[in-house]
C-alpha cells in the first residue's frame, strides 16, 4: 500500500521535504512508520520532542494501522507549545 | 467563518461574521506579535499551518464552545507566513446573548486553538531562530 506523509515545521526542516510518498506493508502502524523514518534519517532520529500523529486530518495514536492512500501527518508541538 | 490566510487579519470582518439577531455581545480576541519572549528580543514570528486539518479543528473548537457556553456565532482566522511586531496572527470572534458566555467562550477558543490546531510558530530573534514548543525548555537553540 502507499501512504502520503506530510512533514511540518521542525520536522519539515529536518526531513528536507514537506511531503513524501511511501510504500508500506499491510498492517504497518503509524508508530512503526515514524520509527522507520527516524532510523533512516538521522536528523529526524535526533528530534527530541514528542510528536503527535494524524491520519486523514484526524488525530490518532501510534497504534493506528495504516491503509492504502492514507495521508499521515507528523505533528510537532503546536503553537501554544502543547502536544495534542 | 474559519480561515487560514497569508493576508493581514481584518478584525471588523471577524466581528461582522458573528453578528446574530439573538446576540447582545460580541467578543473579539486578537493575538499579536510581541517584541520579547523568554528573555529574547523578537524580530518577527513566522507561522506554518496544515490548513485542511487546522480548519477541521477550528470547527471542532467552535462546536465545543457552542455546546459548553451556548454562544451563537464563532469565527476564527489564523495567519501564516511572517507576522511582524504588533501585527495580528490570530483572530477569534464569538457572539452570545449575554457577555459572560462570550468572554468565557473567547478564552476557551484561544486556549484550545493553542492546544490542538496544527499551526506552528517560528520565532526569529536577535541571534537566531527557534520553533516554539516544549522541546525548547532550555536555552534557545538555532533551528
Amino acid at each position: 500500500m502507499t501512504v502520503r506523509i506530510r512533514f511540518f515545521a521542525a520536522l519539515r526542516e529536518r526531513a528536507g521535504a514537506s511531503e513524501a510518498a511511501r510504500e508500506l506493508p499491510e498492517g504497518t502502524t503509524v508508530g512503526s512508520l515514524w520509527e522507520a523514518l527516524r532510523r533512516e534519517h538521522p536528523p529526524l532520529g535526533a528530534y527530541g520532542a514528542r510528536i503527535a500523529f494524524a491520519v486523514n486530518q484526524e488525530y490518532v495514536d501510534s497504534a493506528r494501522v495504516l491503509q492504502d492512500n492514507d495521508e499521515v501527518a507528523l505533528i510537532p508541538p503546536v503553537s501554544g507549545g502543547c502536544v495534542p | 467563518m474559519f480561515e487560514i490566510t497569508d493576508q493581514p487579519i481584518d478584525a471588523a470582518r471577524l466581528a461582522n461574521a458573528v453578528v446574530r439577531p439573538g446576540a447582545g455581545a460580541i467578543v473579539t480576541f486578537l493575538g499579536t506579535t510581541r517584541e520579547h519572549n523568554a528573555g529574547r528580543a523578537v524580530i518577527l514570528l513566522e507561522y506554518e499551518a496544515y490548513p485542511e486539518m487546522a480548519i477541521r479543528e477550528m470547527h471542532r473548537i467552535a462546536d465545543e464552545a457552542r455546546h459548553r457556553f451556548g454562544v451563537e456565532g464563532v469565527a476564527m482566522v489564523h495567519r501564516t507566513g511572517v507576522v511582524r511586531i504588533g501585527e495580528t496572527s490570530v483572530g477569534i470572534a464569538v457572539s452570545a446573548a449575554h457577555r459572560a458566555a462570550a468572554y468565557e467562550a473567547s478564552r476557551h477558543c484561544i486556549d484550545r486553538l493553542k492546544e490542538i490546531v496544527p499551526i506552528w510558530k517560528k520565532e526569529h530573534y536577535e541571534g537566531g531562530e527557534v520553533w516554539i514548543g516544549p522541546q525548547q525548555g532550555g536555552p534557545p537553540a538555532a533551528a
